[in-house]
């Protein structure tokens, strides 16, 4: 769960002190990285490149380059402080030159290796508290250190890499820190990197590879690291989070590990561990193992096992199965392997003698579990034996005579082998070709066909083999025992082959629903409106389990269907009463369900975390129950992933529509304020000029002239402001018809250019249209309001005496026109952004600027005439280029005859 | 020449104060009226040279106001008054009968050079002038010649049209349709025209692509500038 923040809190006195202390202290920022090697040093030495450029006083107090070029090309720009040199003990060791760097009094420092133990006979013992010391006295620090040097996380870090971290860095110090930067780098990449030699490691690559940076060490700490820089970021950040449905905040260091079986606890070990798992703030994940014995589960148990793990998903975790015989070792190799530190475990369920013989699988987890903690769960909850809710086929197939028949097949050829070999042979050996084909049978049918094959064999070895011939009789005792010994060996292969054989089909099976639900859920992934998801999630279920699906969505409180599959498929008054019952239940209804059953459909409550978000119906044409058992678990699974996509939608719906909300009110603001100012402004220019006219009667000539254009010029900025409020309400209120023909761009050049003669008065103007040009189809009103809106905002921005050219060009099917100026360009960050509406690019001199409005006008309108609109600034250096592109029309363009 | 008199039709007190000193400044008698109804009486009662409409009135339409005034045979030149973006009322005005129009707010230039080309123009319809002369460009109408800057310029049949109306119309806008009706005789695309014009240009303006003789009014048709 987010933490929140408590009620606000008084400004605490000694927060107060605190603050105002740091006021004449050094600024520290920290370059944080999870693993050695993700560039740090690197990143630090960018940044502080960025602050000399800017004209800050930056030395390197000390940097460890390890050698790598990059890193090393960096530090040559850079004023470095000479290191001190320390003997100790017949050892040169070099430190950082404290005192020489507070003599020097820098800007900006900067520390690499914050951690580092200094040799003894320095000032202070540890690295960091030289740092101190530069703060103190005023000096802002760069500094760069691993997560695993943090103090508290130092049990995490070893518990994670089995290496003990002896140097150590206070946590007090980095919450200090006014910035942190995380470096981050994901751990595929930094593996790379080590494989390539670029990691500095004081052991060779494929030890560090096996030990320290394996993937899972690395997005462990990488998640550590992560988490303690996020501890500092805001609200903004859980709202991204729930916007997307991202649980958190986690730990690396706690993970909970939930084991689950058939047994009927197993729902109630799940919530367990969801509590705990809340409280340690962790991550966790529902464990299935899948034995032999899993096999022979009836309906019911297999029902429970996936009901649970359903569950798990529900709740935040994660549900895994894997396959496995030796359940104790499975799982604590499964923990072990994903750094889980808790293992929830239901006691064993079996009788002392069971336990006696065959040991307790809770007891050797307990026994071998060395670091993790266990938690054995004893269950005081009753078992409600839960009435089956939907009613699914069954299973027990109907008898098939085939297996048996080529059995005996089998057999007989068997015979016919034996009687050739039994010529050249010992009559025992030939026990082994009855043999094959009781394994043939295994493999091909199993069990129960190896069995008849076994006993078949054993009578047909009898009859044909053992003398007396053709009788059950055996008169050679030896032969006897062989025929048992053949028996039994027999019988236990045919287990053994047949148990093999059932466990790959499970595999295979399960296989292909893992592959169908992952193909499900990242068909849904990649969907972002709510009316395409429906319909893939009705289409893919409807061809998936092979049935007809209705889905049904609340509607401003209403239960309404959205989507159905085939698309004509329509609800009646039954189907809709049975939904509405599932949704307000949150339980199955409808056909083969406990609640109205005569309803056409079968309909199933489609629940997140949350609670259910949608309702799915489902029915064909099939008699009986509409799914098997393993369909309905299917549909489970695909309802849990739909829901689970329903609700990313609904809730980034809603976090679009706060965040439109947001702009909308800022585009409010800006209107105001555009508006009293531009308005305004011409209009207190006019008044007073009008004033000092009619109340200042012995003005000279000259004045008057001056005051009346002043009266001019603001009359005509005012009229055009109210025609680009006006262009942008029309936009705004879509009221933008274009009334598209061919025109000739030329003629649309000459107009604008003797409507804009006044505003370009200063400038000198160029044009280079081709007479080639194809005419185009536009709206010459519009276009001829986006030329003069451009020239406008070329007139603006470019000192008066430089020139402005348009150039149009015809390039395959487009027409390019561009117009150009020679002021200063266009920031680079700001080249998207001035098309927005109110945005204007600060100017340094504040000197009159746009309102805003002109640009966004221009794209509204060459949008609406099908065309595209770009800002660029000319290669040469100075100067904005606006390009507007627009379509030439591919009709046979007509041709004026003489 | 007595001073012509004009009537203006505004319901805006101001607008018509503005007109009606600038106008009597220009020498020219000035009566005015402020709504379409008593616009229609007043053009009966008084026979004004030209009208200076507006089109949007408080009772009447200004375009009912032409349309009323034409359909009655009466010829008075209308110059329009209309605000900047109505394109479409300014090109059904046009059609509909009136002369010109100046675009809300205008400068008292434009509605001077617009009111004299109107006059001109009735006078000019009793006896219309042989040679025509803009700067350097001259037509002569009786003989079919065009000249630029003294040297003579071949025109298809059709350039020739177009550039005989808008010389008919000086200083006048002429709406697409005006010009297709009079040169094609009827409905034709108004690429065509487009294409006519660009050519025309080609062969007339010293700089096609910043025309001096022949403008385009964006949206509306081309005008000849008069000197």
């Amino acid at each position: 769960m987010p933490e929140q923040n408590g009620e606000p809190k008084r400004p605490d006195p000694e927060a107060l002190l605190r603050e105002a202390a740091t006021e004449t202290r050094g600024h520290l920022k920290v370059f944080l990285g999870a693993a050695p090697g993700v560039g740090k040093t690197y990143e630090m030495l960018l940044s502080a490149a960025a602050q000399r450029r800017a004209g800050v006083d930056v030395v390197i107090g000390l940097v460890e380059t390890h050698g790598r070029v990059e890193t090393e090309a960096l530090v040559r720009d850079f004023e470095i402080i000479p290191r001190k040199h320390i003997e100790y003990n017949d050892r040169h060791l070099d430190e950082m030159d404290l005192d020489a760097i507070l003599a020097r009094k820098p800007s900006l420092v900067l520390v690499d290796e914050l951690a580092h133990t200094n040799a003894p006979g320095s000032r202070h013992p540890k690295r960091y508290q030289d740092v101190d010391d530069l703060l103190a006295a005023g000096i802002d620090v760069y500094t760069a250190v691993n997560i695993q040097h943090l103090e508290s996380l130092n049990d995490v870090v070893q518990q994670i890499t089995r290496i003990r971290v002896r140097e150590t860095v206070p946590d007090a110090f980095l919450d200090r820190a006014d910035e942190i930067e995380v470096i981050d780098l994901t751990p595929a990449d930094l593996i790379q990197r080590v494989k390539e030699g670029k990691v500095y490691v004081p052991m060779t690559a494929e030890r560090a590879l096996a030990h320290y940076f394996s993937p899972g060490n690395l997005t462990a700490l990488r998640e550590l690291a992560l988490r303690r820089t996020a501890q500092r970021v805001d609200q903004q950040l859980l709202t991204h989070m729930q916007a997307h449905a991202i649980s958190g905040p986690w730990s690396a260091g706690d993970r909970v590990l939930v084991v689950v079986n058939e047994h009927p606890k197993a729902a109630a070990l799940v919530r367990y561990a969801r509590r705990i798992a809340e409280r340690l703030g962790a991550r966790w994940t529902a464990l299935y193992v899948e034995t032999p014995r899993s096999l022979r589960l009836n309906e019911a148990a297999r029902d429970r096992i996936a009901e649970a793990l359903r569950m798990a998903g529900r709740l935040g975790g994660e549900a895994v199965t894997i396959p496995g015989r030796e359940l104790a070792g499975e799982i604590l190799d499964y923990a072990a392997k994903n750094n889980f530190s808790h293992i929830v475990i239901g006691r064993s369920a079996r009788s002392r003698w069971h336990e006696l013989l065959f040991g307790s699988i809770t007891y050797e987890i307990v026994r071998r579990a060395g670091n993790v903690a266990v938690h054995v769960v004893t269950g005081a909850e009753k078992l409600t034996p839960t009435a089956q809710a939907i009613d699914t086929r069954p299973t027990t197939a109907a008898f098939a005579p085939r297996p048996y028949l080529i059995s005996v097949a089998l057999v007989g050829l068997a015979v016919g082998c034996g009687e050739v070999l039994a010529r050249f042979l010992n009559v025992q050996n030939v026990a082994l070709v009855f043999l094959t084909a009781v394994l043939v049978s295994a493999v091909a049918f199993g069990l129960r066909a190896a069995l008849f094959a076994s006993l078949l064999s054993v009578l047909a070895f009898n009859l044909f083999f053992l003398p007396p011939y053709y009788s059950i009789t055996i008169s050679d005792p030896e032969n006897v025992v062989a025929l048992f010994f053949f028996l039994v060996v027999a019988l236990v292969a045919s287990n053994l082959t047949a148990s093999v054989r059932a466990q790959a089909m499970v595999a295979r099976q399960r296989a292909r629903t893992t592959e169908d639900l992952y193909l499900f859920s990242r068909k849904l992934a990649g969907i972002a409106s709510m009316d395409d998801l429906l319909w893939a999630i009705s289409s893919q279920v409807a061809s998936m389990l092979k049935v007809r699906v209705v889905l049904f969505l609340p509607e401003n409180g209403a239960l309404e269907l959205k989507t159905a599959w085939p698309p004509e498929d329509v609800a009646e008054e039954a189907d809709l009463a049975a939904a509405k019952w599932s949704w307000e239940s949150n339980k199955p209804a409808g056909r083969g369900a406990d609640t109205l059953p005569g309803a056409k459909r079968l309909f199933m409550p489609m629940r997140t975390g949350r609670g259910p978000v949608a309702v799915i119906g489902i029915d064909s044409d099939k008699q009986g129950p509409l799914l098997t058992p393993d369909e309905q678990r299917l549909l489970d699974a695909l309802a849990d992933q739909a829901a689970l996509a329903i609700e990313r939608i609904n809730l980034s719906e809603n976090f679009d529509k706060a965040q439109r909300a947001a702009e909308r009110d800022r585009l409010q603001a800006a209107l105001l304020t555009s508006i009293s100012h531009d308005l305004r402004t011409p209009l207190a220019s006019i008044l007073g000029a009008a004033d000092g006219l009619a109340g200042l009667p012995d003005l000279s000539a000259d004045d008057r002239k001056a005051l009346l254009s002043t009266i001019q010029e603001e009359a005509e900025r005012l009229n055009r402001f109210i025609a680009n409020l006006l262009d942008m309400t029309k936009l705004e209120s879509g009221a933008v018809a274009p009334n598209m023909a061919l025109v000739d761009l030329g003629d649309v050049v000459g107009s604008t250019l003797r409507r804009a003669d006044k505003i370009l008065a200063d400038h000198r103007i160029e044009t280079a249209l081709p007479p080639d040009l194809p005419m185009i189809k536009l709206d010459a009103v519009l276009f001829e309001q986006v030329l003069f809106n451009l020239l406008d905002n070329a007139a603006k921005y470019a000192p008066a005496g430089t020139t402005i050219s348009l150039q149009g060009t015809c390039e395959g099917t487009t027409v390019r026109l561009q117009v150009q100026d020679e002021g200063p360009g266009i920031p680079q960050a700001e080249l998207e952004r001035i098309f927005d509406k109110f945005y204007r690019v600060r100017k340094a001199d504040s000197q009159r600027a746009g309102t805003g409005l002109g640009l966004a006008i221009c794209r509204g309108f060459v949008e609406a005439m099908g065309g595209t609109i770009e800002a660029s600034n000319r290669a040469s250096g100075h100067g904005a280029v606006f390009t507007v592109v627009l379509p030439v029309p591919n009709s046979n363009e007509p041709r004026a005859m003489p | 020449m007595t001073a012509a008199t004009i009537l203006i039709v505004d319901d805006e007190p101001p607008i018509r104060r503005l007109l009606r000193t600038s106008l009597a400044s220009q020498g020219f008698q000035v009566i005015e009226t402020a709504d379409g109804r008593s616009a229609l009486a007043e053009i009966e009662r008084s026979c004004p040279d030209l009208v200076v409409l507006d089109l949007g009135l408080p009772d009447l339409d200004g375009l009912e106001v032409i349309r009323l005034l034409r359909a009655d045979g009466n010829v008075v030149p209308i110059l329009v008054l209309s605000s900047r973006s109505d394109e479409k009322g300014k090109v059904e005005a046009l059609d509909l009968g009136a002369d010109d129009y100046v675009t809300k707010p205008f400068g008292t230039a434009e509605l001077f050079a617009r009111i004299r080309a109107a006059l001109r123009h009735r006078l000019q319809q009793q006896g219309e002038q042989p040679i025509f002369r803009s700067s350097d460009l001259e037509v002569d109408l009786v003989h079919r010649i065009v000249r630029v800057r003294g040297g003579e310029v071949k025109l298809t049949p059709k350039e020739y049209d177009i550039l005989r109306m808008l010389v008919a119309h000086a200083g006048k806008v002429l709406t697409h349709r005006m010009l297709m009706s009079e040169v094609w005789g009827g409905e034709t695309d108004v690429q065509y025209l487009r294409i006519y014009v660009r050519q025309l240009r080609q062969k007339i303006e010293i700089n096609p692509e910043r025309p001096q003789y022949i403008l385009t009014e964006t949206g509306i048709g081309y005008r000849l500038r008069m000197e």
